[in-house]
């Protein structure tokens, strides 16, 4: 049974109506409510934080002269990172065939916007000057001035929403099917009315779902480079600089891999509750953890592979300032942030070779949770460590993190479960027509 | 009376007790405020006028009725731009030091050096640079006060006669007068004329940091006071014992040009003992610390093996004496003003053995009108006030009651005399406890007379008009001679007398050359010194710790302690700011136990004083430096309560030097802040020393940049670069840099331009002392600029690197890559609540910016703007030396040179081509137009490693 994508016994019926119940039901349950609540406030702590950032100054946020940069473009790059599962979930497994993603593909996808909304907040706040963010886009006008494209922030801005487009569009795409089926199925007129134009006048029709297939495969093949460019563009950021530990050619596909790392570790953080709550067991099944652990796995490798030849090129290069940034980096005042990196994110996750483990749904939990804040101390060792120690031994300073420094980070995760919370109840989380298609395939079993 | 109905306001009224009935029955409730006194129709009429008066003084400053004079064409190698010039002097520590003062629409903003004027030749230091913002400074005392209120300046006047009256009588028996150093011919005229009508009146002279040792030994050796006069630049050989005559002795600009002029070819050689490294002992190319206390005894050692009697075994004395030997006639010896006398009847002994005297020294007639061993002079005026025979003080500027060494109990015995007058720029600890506070003129706002540490003469003039209804001392000494209606210009002008165009051109120079009862003083060239009479004797070397004081190098005896720039000033060396330290050696730290921001309590002569520790390498061991000017707590609402006050444990007989101190670890810390965190380069080829015989650039595949007329570029001089701050001040005034506060350096987010890096090398406990003046390189591969997601920073086709501040959102990416992290970056609006005076001190060639905006060392754009438009409009290219940036046009060093690398025959390209040139991190390719010539040092090979 470990070996289902689906558990037996479910028809088309039990399918529609275990996962639509969970949005159509009226009931408010107290966990949601509990839930809702505390990523609510943390939203609004989120927006309080926003509110006097904007009103004070980023001086608020513990950055400084040498170390520009500290939570906010961590913070950026390791929610853009989250945010790969989805597409990858979506995109290359749709086009590879892998069917296993069916029931954990919306809800990485929910996820994936979501991670990115949480994303795009950091570079327009990191900003002196936000309300010029605007600047950084191309439009004619009267200053005469264009963004400056040879700098990879503006890059950036391409990549990040360029993704957060295609995202919301494959996203939006993939869910009409199933507002329809929630149009037809909500027994309030509010919920036929909402669904129904969310529907976009949905029938069924084989027209339809022609169109539909095509529109989907084709957003796939957008998608697909998508994954591999966006992460590419955020280690740019980086790669492009001259600061030793930044300036480094294997950053691309390093930040790739370490992206889909974190995109699955954070599926994994969130779906195994979830599953449990909702009673999802037979959707999201034994094996399809044990495949996210297996990406998990595979991608940890190459991040740690990273790792290695970051250290390797340093001694390699017999470059001064290299050589010194990696002995910084272990034995400097943030050594303990980069051996907790290389535990998190190098040893730890090791455990997955052993079948027990992957068989282990707490295990899984517990690994998938390190592999997160072993990825979010990856970033604070690249952007911290190296600019706080780079040329000219004069500048060196330390960077400490302020409250307002955690209570936007902090903030984020609240808007995100905010909005993850709001998805559970009013969408569904598993793709309903494409677990159907499931239900066929497993019935000649 | 019951509550008529439910409501009720307050639970007192609702219980109605007999208090509260009383308090609805009172007119005025037992805490409010009382009634003012009744107004007459005097009173009222005169407040009127004063409310117009100042209303008057919210708009430009009225212009000056007298005539001042212009430096209408300022020569062309030192000052360009628009703005008038006018020539004064900066006054510190009695002696004048002679500026240029731009001055935009009646506003001062920016103190240049005098290019005349012998004790300038152009130059100044961090304190002149650092005094227009004092005159801004909104914490000045503003009004006049008198027991606590408000009064004016006729009712002091009245008050004074009053006092003065009864004194005449008895000959002016009582009657006191404190003064800092004078030099002012006018002021020493004016007391003299006090003294002259209040025979029995006396006159004193007290501050904190002074040269009664010198003196001591001028008396001893000459049986009268002489000062000497240095001439560095004559010099082959100088051995300072315990001076640090680049930073904190009188005249120090002028030595630090005449020294570094020869840190090149031919170069002089710099021996320094001292205890407290200074940048004088970094400048040295032989520094040994030793204790301060050992100085003496080491000095007759000296003099002793230069008289033939060996000594006793030490090699790096007799290296030492071999190479003063070798250099007679051209070598110097000079002793610190903190030493006991007997050390500089050694210098004046070696010199005269040396045959220095006439060549390398002068001995001249006292500079002061009245020189005198000050700390006598206060504790003879405090014996005085103990025994209740003075009746009348009038303190003239200073501030005894801060200054004052504990053991005379200054403030105690203060309070004895019957009328305390105090005249200041600031209301702090001696105005309040005085009868009458006057606020003082700023030297910008005030006319006057003083003279430079060579004699020179300078009419100082005012830039504008009293900010705040000062009164100068000269007009202050004029009430007491009861005429308090002269106004400081006809004090000053009936002293000189002589023509008008005499005195308008001496007014105009900044150089008096019309001195009709002050002739510049004779040399005594060869002055006899008393045989036999070397050294101190041998000193008592005791196991347990000594304490040194130190006048602070930013905020010296806290006359500075509300300019804030001087505050965020990094300190030489250990790059603390906004507080005071203690500092001691590594070694001492480890036997004690210590590290930095230890609290320790220091002990000596029954008084103690808590200060923070900083372990400060190359200091000398078992000894402990502490610093004056600190723990103030009236000094305004910048200065007051910082640090700890290192007057309280200073004693009258052991002011500087003292022996037998104890030494306590408190167990807590105090946080200290500085602008510098690591002090070792890490290997890393950052200052170099001696020809330079790498290419720095590494090849490239992009073609040249087309060559433009100008290719503007920057030439920095590590061998003459004596670390001394002048340049931070000089940018932060010309920029408008803001100042960011303890806590916001301590958050790394200093605001200066230019810093001033320093490195040790070598022995923890002999180091050697590193300065590197650090700014934007202006690099033609910009590191910052590709960058940038809205090019706000790019470069100019002569090659700056620029900042658009418009332009910028804040992503401070710029910095993050600049390799010399030498952007600087508006975390806030650090000109939120500033007051509106401040704003008159802006530069207005130079924006304001805002909060989230990068901003770096420009090159000082403002200043090649103004010459490129001076030279278009003359249809001739901009001439090498047109354009002095604010760092080259006030380093007394001359270690910085700017110009136009594109004309070979340009200062800077001759400097660029030269051997030792090269650039900080040139390996980058960045190619840095701003690059550094080696260091070279001078040492003597014989000495002992």
């Amino acid at each position: 049974m470990s070996q289902e994508i689906i558990g037996p016994g479910h028809t088309y019926a039990t399918v529609t109506d275990k996962i639509s119940s969970i949005v159509l039901t009226r009931k408010w349950s107290l966990n949601w409510l509990v839930g809702f609540g505390i990523a609510f406030m943390l939203t609004m702590l989120l927006m309080y934080t926003i509110a006097y950032l904007l009103v004070k100054g980023v001086g608020l946020w513990g950055i400084n002269i040498p170390v520009g940069w500290g939570f906010d473009i961590i913070n950026f790059v390791w929610w853009i990172g989250i945010g790969h599962a989805g597409t990858l979930i979506s995109a290359i497994l749709l086009l590879l065939r892998q069917e296993w993603r069916t029931s954990i593909n919306r809800f990485a996808e929910a996820m994936t916007l979501f991670a990115v909304a949480c994303a795009g907040l950091f570079p327009l706040l990191h900003m002196g000057r936000p309300w010029f963010a605007y600047w950084l886009i191309p439009y004619p006008n009267t200053m005469n001035v264009w963004p400056q494209f040879r700098s990879p922030l503006v890059w950036d801005v391409f990549a990040v929403t360029t993704y957060l487009t295609v995202s919301l569009l494959f996203w939006f795409v993939g869910l009409i099917p199933d507002l329809a089926t929630l149009r037809d199925r909500s027994s309030s007129r509010s919920g036929r009315v909402i669904y129904g134009m969310l529907a976009m006048g949905w029938r069924g029709s084989a027209i339809h779902w022609h169109r539909y297939d095509v529109a989907y495969l084709l957003l796939a093949g957008l998608a697909t480079p998508l994954v591999v460019s966006v992460h590419t563009v955020v280690s740019f950021d980086f790669a492009t600089s001259v600061i030793p530990g930044w300036h480094t050619t294997i950053f691309p596909p390093y930040f790739v891999a370490g992206a889909i790392y974190s995109g699955f570790a954070m599926v994994m953080v969130l779906a195994i509750p979830i599953r449990a709550v909702y009673g999802l067991e037979d959707f999201i099944t034994l094996r399809h953890l044990q495949n996210m652990a297996k990406v998990m796995l595979a991608t940890g490798l190459i991040v740690a592979y990273g790792y290695l030849m970051e250290a390797f090129m340093a001694w390699y290069s017999a470059g001064q300032y290299e050589r010194y940034m990696m002995l910084n980096r272990i034995t400097g005042p943030y050594g303990a942030a980069y051996l907790g990196l290389i535990l998190t994110n190098v040893l730890i996750p090791q455990l997955l070779w052993l079948k027990r483990v992957r068989k282990s749904v707490l295990a899984l939990w517990c690994i998938a949770f390190i592999v997160n804040i072993g990825m979010w101390l990856e970033r604070f060792v690249i952007v911290v460590t190296s600019l706080s120690r780079d040329f000219l031994p004069s500048s060196w300073d330390m960077y400490y993190p302020t409250v307002w420094d955690w209570s936007t980070f902090i903030g984020t995760i609240g808007l995100f479960f905010a909005l993850l919370f709001l998805f559970l109840r009013f969408l569904p989380m598993i793709s309903i027509f494409e677990m159907r298609t499931l239900v066929e395939k497993s019935e000649p079993q | 009376m019951k509550p008529t109905g439910k409501v009720w306001r307050t639970l007192d009224e609702y219980s109605n007790s007999a208090e509260f009935q009383k308090s609805l029955h009172d007119e005025f409730p037992p805490h409010a405020t009382k009634p003012p006194e009744p107004l007459d129709r005097r009173e009222f009429l005169a407040l009127i006028s004063a409310s117009l008066a100042v209303a008057g003084l919210t708009s430009c400053a009225p212009a000056i009725p007298e005539k001042i004079i212009p430096y209408v064409r300022p020569p062309e190698e030192v000052v360009p731009g628009k703005p008038l010039f006018f020539a004064t002097a900066f006054p510190f520590g009695g002696y004048g030091l002679g500026v240029l003062v731009e001055s935009h629409m009646g506003r001062p903003t920016k103190i240049e050096g005098n290019p005349d004027h012998p004790a300038s030749r152009g130059s100044t230091d961090a304190f002149a640079q650092a005094s227009v913002l004092s005159l801004y400074d909104q914490d000045r005392s503003k009004v006049i006060i008198s027991g606590g209120r408000i009064s004016t300046w006729d009712g002091f006047i009245t008050a004074l006669a009053t006092e003065l009256e009864t004194k005449r009588l008895n000959k002016g028996a009582g009657l006191r007068i404190l003064t800092e150093t004078i030099t002012s011919p006018t002021l020493a005229s004016l007391l003299g004329r006090i003294l002259q009508q209040f025979p029995a009146a006396q006159w004193h002279q007290y501050e904190p940091v002074n040269s009664d040792n010198a003196r001591r030994a001028s008396r001893m050796a000459l049986g009268r006071y002489m000062d000497a006069l240095y001439h560095f630049d004559k010099a082959d050989v100088i051995l300072s014992l315990d001076a640090d005559f680049l930073l904190s002795m009188p005249g120090h600009v002028r030595a630090a040009r005449e020294f570094a002029s020869r840190r090149r070819n031919p170069m002089n050689r710099l021996y320094v003992l001292e205890s407290t490294p200074s940048i004088t002992g970094a400048s040295a190319d032989h520094r040994r610390p030793v204790r301060s206390s050992e100085i003496p005894s080491i000095a007759s050692r000296i003099a002793g093996a230069l008289g033939g009697k060996g000594s006793g075994g030490d090699a790096w004395i007799d290296a030492l004496v071999r190479d003063l030997q070798s250099a007679r006639g051209k070598s110097l010896v000079l002793a610190g003003p903190q030493q006991p006398a007997g050390v500089h009847l050694a210098a004046h002994t070696i010199n005269m053995s040396l045959g220095n005297v006439g060549q390398t020294i002068e001995y001249v007639e006292p500079v002061e009108a009245n020189p005198v061993e000050q700390m006598e002079s206060l504790k003879q005026l405090t014996r005085d006030m103990q025994q209740g025979t003075v009746d009348l003080l009038v303190v003239v500027g200073g501030n005894p009651v801060y200054t004052a060494p504990a053991d005379l109990e200054f403030a105690k015995h203060f309070s004895n005399v019957k009328t305390r007058v105090h005249l200041s720029l600031y209301e702090d600890e001696t105005s309040d406890l005085c009868h009458w506070h006057v606020p003082e003129t700023h030297y910008l706002e005030s006319w006057g007379d003083i003279r430079s540490v060579d004699g020179t003469i300078t009419i100082m003039q005012p830039l504008i008009n009293p900010l705040y209804a000062g009164k100068s001392a000269y007009e202050l000494l004029s009430a007491v001679l009861g005429q308090p209606t002269r106004t400081t210009y006809e004090i000053v002008r009936e002293t000189w007398g002589g023509e008008e165009g005499e005195w308008r051109k001496s007014v105009h120079d900044g150089i008096a050359t019309f001195s009709p009862n002050f002739p510049h003083p004779p040399s005594f060239a060869g002055v006899p010194l008393p045989e036999g009479e070397v050294g101190g004797g041998e000193v008592q070397i005791s196991d347990s710790i000594e304490v040194v004081i130190r006048a602070d190098p930013t905020v010296y005896d806290g006359r500075f302690a509300n300019n804030a720039w001087l505050q965020e000033l990094p300190k030489p060396i250990t790059k603390v700011v906004w507080d005071n330290v203690a500092l001691v050696s590594p070694e001492t730290a480890q036997r004690l136990d210590l590290s930095d921001e230890d609290v320790v309590e220091i002990q000596h002569d029954g008084r103690a004083i808590r200060a923070p520790v900083w372990v400060s390498p190359g200091h000398a061991k078992d000894s402990i430096t502490l610093f004056l000017g600190y723990g103030r707590t009236r000094a305004g609402s910048l200065g007051s309560n910082r640090g700890y006050n290192a007057n309280s444990i200073r004693t009258s007989a052991a002011p500087w030097i003292a022996q037998n101190a104890l030494v306590r670890k408190m167990g807590v810390r105090y946080a200290l802040v500085s602008t510098q965190k690591h002090f070792l380069m890490e290997n890393r080829d950052l200052v170099r020393r001696g020809p330079q015989d790498r290419a720095d650039n590494a090849l490239t595949l992009y073609p040249e940049f087309p060559p433009e007329e100008y290719a503007w570029g920057m030439s920095i001089d590590l061998s003459t670069c004596i670390g001394c701050n002048a340049c931070v001040i000089a940018c932060q005034a010309e920029n408008n840099i803001p100042v960011v506060g303890k806590t916001e350096v301590g958050r790394s987010r200093e605001m200066q331009w230019i810093r001033i890096d320093t490195y040790y090398e070598g022995d923890a406990n002999r180091p050697e002392i590193l300065f590197q003046p650090m700014l934007c390189q202006h690099c033609e591969n910009a590191p910052c600029e590709p960058v940038c997601p809205v090019a706000a920073t790019t470069h100019s086709n002569e090659g700056l690197n620029e900042m658009t501040y418009n332009r910028c959102v804040g992503t401070r990416y710029c910095s993050n890559n600049c390799p010399y992290k030498v952007r600087r970056f508006n975390f806030f609006d650090w000109h939120d609540g500033e007051g509106a005076v401040m704003s008159l001190l802006y530069n207005p060639d130079v924006t304001v910016r805002s909060r989230g905006v990068m901003e770096k060392c420009t090159y000082c754009v403002q200043r090649i703007s103004n010459a490129r438009i001076e030279a278009k409009k003359q249809d001739r290219p901009i001439r090498d030396g047109e354009i002095v940036t604010a760092c080259q046009g006030t380093c007394p060093a001359n270690a910085i040179v700017f110009g136009n690398i594109a004309d070979p025959e340009s200062r800077v390209a001759k400097l660029k081509a030269e051997p030792r040139n090269y650039g900080v991190l040139a390996e980058l390719n960045t190619r840095p137009r701003t690059t550094y010539l080696a260091k070279v040092m001078n040492p003597n090979l014989e000495m002992p490693r």
